[in-house]
C-alpha cells in the first residue's frame, strides 16, 4: 500500500469508531467471481502431513443420468472416506478468497474531512464431476472393483486395474464415455498403484433428496502423495482450462512443486468506472498475465490467515465449514453467532491459512499433474485493485488547483495501469474515463504549481 | 609489481571467481525476473554468517590464513535455493554450512558439500525454511542459459564430468520411467526443465573438494546421486529428492575414494610466486 492511501485509510479508521464498519485496506467493493471462467473446476484440499480432504464442486449442467467422473485417487476409498457435502461452502470459501476491488474517497484538499460509503454487493457464483457393475466382467477384464456404495446422490465405484486396455474395455462396456486416448493415461496411472474413483448420479437417491444441483463429493485419505490428477481432463480438451484450487493448511502457502507459482498483480490504482466491469477487468487481467508466460500458469490469487481477511470479500469461514472441508483440528465451536468481520487474529485463533491457486492449463503446457508442497511461508497475500475517487464537492481554496491536477495526474497514471494490465486499448479506456468521472478543468491562465512554488512563500 | 595482465589472468584462473559471478547473476535474475521473495538482510545476514565463521575457523580451527570466496559461494549458494521468512535461519544455515566443513571430516577432506549441509538440515529441522523446486519455473531458454554459464563455470573447475554424469543419469532415470509408464515423452522433458535440478547439477554437486578425487568415482558418485534423488523424488515423492540424495551419499565419498584414487584438487593460488607458508589448500584441516 502506498503512504497516500494509508492516509485516506486513517481517515476511515474514525469512521469506523463512530459504527459503521470500514477496514483498513479500503471499502470492498466488488469481487471477481471464479463464474467468470467458463469451464472452470473447483477443488477445496485439506492437507496436514499425509492426511488429505478433497472437496470437489460439481457444476455439470446437463442430463444427470449422463453424469460421470472418473478420478485416479492414491488409495482405496471406502464408504466413510466419502461425504457429500454442502455447494454453499465451496461457494462461501470462492468468495472469501476472491480477488476484490476496494475504494476510497479523497478528503476534500481544503481540509473538510468527508467521505462517503459504497454498500458492498456479494454476487452468489455457482456449484462438479460422475456410473454400475459386473463383477465377473470385471474381473476378465482384470479390473477389480474394490468397493461399490451410495453416498447422497451418487452411485461410487472403487477400482482398480491390472491393465490400461482392460479398464477402458470395461468402462466403455459399462457406458462410460471414455476417449480413446485415455488408455494410455489410465496404464501410467495404474503402473503408478493409482485407484480409480468412479462415480455417476443415483437417480433415485437424487429424487428423494430433491436436490436441483449435484452436490459436492468428498474424499478423505492418507497419501504421501500430495497432487491433483490432471492429465485425464486434457486428453480431449482443446481449450485452455482454469483449476481453481483452495488449500486448507496448518503451516503457510501452498505452492506447485513441478510448475512454477506465481503471484498475480495485485495493489494496482485503476480508473473508478472499472467498478462497473470488474468481472471484464479481472478477467483480461489474468489472461495478460497467463499470456506475458506463455498463455498458462499457476498463480496465486489469495494466501491469507483463515482467522482474518481486510478488506472482507465474505467473512472467514466457522470452524463448522472448516471441519466440512477436511479440516479436522478446528473444534466445533461454541454455538454464539460470529462478528461479521473479525479485522485481527485473536489470540487462541483457530491454525487454518487458505492458498488460493488458479491454474490455466492445457495438455501440451501441463503434461505432468500438478504436484504440491505446503511451505512455511505465511506472509498474507490477496489480489487488490483500487479505485480512488476525487473529491467532488465545491473546493475554495488555493490547494485545491494544486489538488486537481494531481488528481489529473493520477487519472493518466490509472489509464496507463489499466492498459498494461489488461492490454486494453489506452484510446478506450480515455474515452471511458472521460465519460465517467473526467478531468479537472485546470485554468491556463493561473501559473501551473511546481514543487518549488511554495518554498519561499510569495 | 604485477602487471594488469597478471592480474585479469590470475583472477580468471580461479573458477570461484566464475562461480561467484554466475551465481549473484542468478539471485538478480531471481529477484527481478522471478520476483523471488528474497529480502536483501537475509543475503547479507547469510554471506555474513557463512563469511565470519570461516574467518573464526581459518583462525582457531585451521590456522591459516582467512580466505572470503569459499563460505561467499556457499551464502550464494544457499540464498539461492533455501527460502525463509527467518533471517535467523539464513544465518544458522550459513554457519552449519561451514561450521561442516571443519568439523565433519576424513582424511583431510570435509565430508558434506557445505551449502548442501546447510540447507537441508534447517529445512528439516524447521517448518519455517523450505525449499522451493518449482520457483524457477521450466522456462527452456532460461534451462539453456544455465546449462551455459554452468559449463563455463564447471569446466573451470575441471568437474564438469560430475554434472553432466548426474544430469545423464537422472535424464536416464526419468525417461526410462516415462517408457515404462507408457507416458508421453513430454514429461521427462518437462522435469529436466527445473530450474532447481540444473542450479544443483552446475552449482552444487560440482564442488571440486566434495567430489571423488578420481574421475571414474564421480561418475559413480554422480550416478548413485541421481539413483537416490530419483527415488526419494517418485518413491517418496519429495520434491527436493536430488537435494536431500547428496547429503545421504556424501559420506560414501571417502569409500570411493579408497578404491578409486586420483589427484586431490586444489584451488588455484592467486599469486602462486608471492605466495609463503603453508599452501591454502593443504592445511590438514582443510
Amino acid at each position: 500500500m502506498t503512504s497516500r492511501l494509508l492516509s485516506s485509510a486513517l481517515a476511515l479508521g474514525i469512521v469506523a469508531v463512530a459504527g459503521n464498519a470500514s477496514a483498513f485496506c479500503g471499502f470492498y467493493v466488488a469481487k471477481a467471481d471464479t463464474d467468470l471462467f467458463n469451464q472452470s473446476s473447483k477443488v477445496a484440499m485439506m492437507r496436514d502431513g499425509d492426511r488429505t480432504v478433497i472437496t470437489m464442486a460439481n457444476d455439470y449442467q446437463g442430463e444427470p443420468e449422463e453424469f460421470a467422473m472418473v478420478i485416479p485417487v492414491p488409495t482405496v476409498i471406502t464408504k466413510d472416506q466419502v461425504h457429500i457435502s454442502d455447494p454453499a461452502l465451496l461457494t462461501h470459501l470462492d468468495a472469501y478468497t476472491a480477488p476484490r476491488l476496494v475504494e476510497y474517497f479523497d478528503d476534500n484538499p481544503c481540509d473538510r474531512r468527508d467521505y462517503m460509503r459504497l454498500e458492498s454487493a456479494v454476487g452468489l457464483p455457482a456449484p462438479m464431476a460422475v456410473e454400475d457393475s459386473m463383477q465377473e466382467r470385471a474381473k476378465s477384464l482384470g479390473v477389480t472393483i474394490e468397493d461399490e456404495f451410495t453416498v447422497g446422490e451418487y452411485d461410487i465405484l472403487i477400482l482398480s486395474a491390472e491393465q490400461s486396455d482392460g479398464l477402458q474395455t470395461w468402462l466403455l462396456e459399462e457406458g462410460y464415455k471414455v476417449p480413446k486416448k485415455a488408455r494410455k493415461t489410465l496404464g501410467s496411472y495404474i503402473k503408478q498403484d493409482m485407484k480409480f474413483f468412479v462415480a455417476k448420479v443415483n437417480l433415485e437417491a437424487r429424487a428423494e433428496s430433491g436436490n436441483e444441483y449435484l452436490r459436492p463429493i468428498a474424499v478423505a485419505f492418507e497419501s504421501p502423495k500430495f497432487m491433483l490428477p490432471i492429465r485425464l481432463g486434457t486428453v480431449n480438451a482443446k481449450d485452455d482450462q482454469d483449476l481453481f484450487v483452495y488449500m486448507l493448511t496448518r503451516g503457510g502457502q501452498v505452492e506447485t512443486t513441478n510448475y512454477r507459482t506465481q503471484k498475480i498483480p495485485t495493489g494496482q490504482e485503476i480508473p473508478p468506472y472499472v467498478k462497473d466491469e470488474f468481472g471484464d477487468f479481472y478477467k483480461a487481467m489474468f489472461h495478460t498475465s497467463a499470456e506475458r508466460d506463455g498463455g498458462h500458469g499457476v498463480f496465486m490469487e489469495y494466501a491469507w490467515d483463515m482467522n482474518w481477511c481486510d478488506p472482507c470479500a465474505a467473512d472467514p469461514l466457522s470452524n463448522e465449514q472448516l471441519q466440512e472441508l477436511g479440516v479436522y483440528w478446528v473444534g466445533q465451536s461454541d454455538g454464539r453467532p460470529k462478528p461479521a468481520i473479525i479485522q485481527r487474529p485473536r489470540p487462541q485463533a483457530k491454525d487454518v491459512f487458505v492458498t488460493r491457486l488458479h491454474v490455466r492449463y492445457d495438455a501440451e503446457s501441463f503434461p505432468e499433474d500438478l504436484k504440491f508442497k505446503t511451505t512455511g511461508n505465511r506472509d498474507n497475500f490477496q489480489g487488490r485493485y483500487v479505485l480512488r475517487h476525487a473529491f467532488d464537492g465545491e473546493m475554495q481554496c488555493e490547494a485545491a488547483a494544486e489538488y486537481r491536477e494531481n488528481v489529473n495526474e493520477r487519472r493518466e497514471t490509472e489509464i496507463k495501469t489499466l492498459a498494461n494490465l489488461t492490454g486494453w486499448d489506452r484510446k478506450t479506456i480515455r474515452t471511458k474515463v472521460e465519460t465517467d468521472t473526467g478531468f479537472f478543468e485546470t485554468d491556463s491562465t493561473v501559473p501551473k504549481h511546481r514543487w518549488w512554488s511554495k518554498l519561499w512563500g510569495e | 609489481m604485477m602487471s594488469r595482465k597478471d592480474w585479469a589472468s590470475a583472477l580468471l584462473r580461479d573458477p570461484r571467481h566464475y562461480q561467484i559471478t554466475v551465481l549473484s547473476s542468478l539471485i538478480l535474475i531471481g529477484l527481478f525476473a522471478y520476483s523471488f521473495r528474497l529480502p536483501w538482510w537475509h543475503v547479507v545476514g547469510c554471506v555474513g554468517a557463512t563469511v565470519v565463521t570461516q574467518a573464526l575457523a581459518d583462525r582457531y580451527i585451521a590456522k591459516r590464513p582467512f580466505d572470503p570466496r569459499s563460505p561467499l559461494i556457499s551464502a550464494l549458494s544457499l540464498t539461492l535455493l533455501l527460502r525463509t521468512g527467518s533471517v535467523s535461519l539464513s544465518i544458522l544455515a550459513g554457519v552449519l554450512a561451514v561450521g561442516s566443513k571443519y568439523l565433519l571430516r576424513w582424511r583431510g577432506k570435509h565430508i558434506f558439500n557445505p551449502a548442501n549441509f546447510g540447507l537441508v538440515i534447517v529445512s528439516l529441522l524447521f517448518g519455517a525454511a523450505w525449499i522451493s523446486p518449482g520457483q524457477w519455473g521450466a522456462a527452456p531458454i532460461f534451462a539453456v542459459l544455465l546449462l551455459g554459464l554452468g559449463g563455463v563455470v564447471t569446466g573451470k573447475a575441471k568437474r564438469w564430468d560430475v554434472s553432466l554424469a548426474l544430469l545423464g543419469s537422472y535424464a536416464a532415470l526419468l525417461f526410462g520411467r516415462a517408457l515404462w509408464l507408457g507416458d508421453p515423452l513430454s514429461i521427462p522433458i518437462h522435469q529436466l526443465q527445473s530450474g532447481a535440478l540444473l542450479i544443483f547439477a552446475f552449482f552444487m554437486i560440482s564442488d571440486p573438494k566434495t567430489t571423488p578425487d578420481a574421475r571414474l568415482g564421480r561418475l559413480l558418485f554422480a550416478a548413485m546421486v541421481a539413483a537416490v534423488g530419483f527415488s526419494i523424488q517418485f518413491g517418496l515423492h519429495n520434491s527436493a529428492g536430488i537435494i536431500l540424495a547428496l547429503i545421504l551419499c556424501a559420506p560414501f565419498v571417502p569409500l570411493i575414494d579408497h578404491f578409486f584414487t586420483g589427484q586431490r584438487y586444489a584451488w588455484p593460488r592467486l599469486f602462486p610466486s608471492r605466495s609463503k607458508g603453508v599452501p591454502h589448500d593443504l592445511t590438514p584441516a582443510e
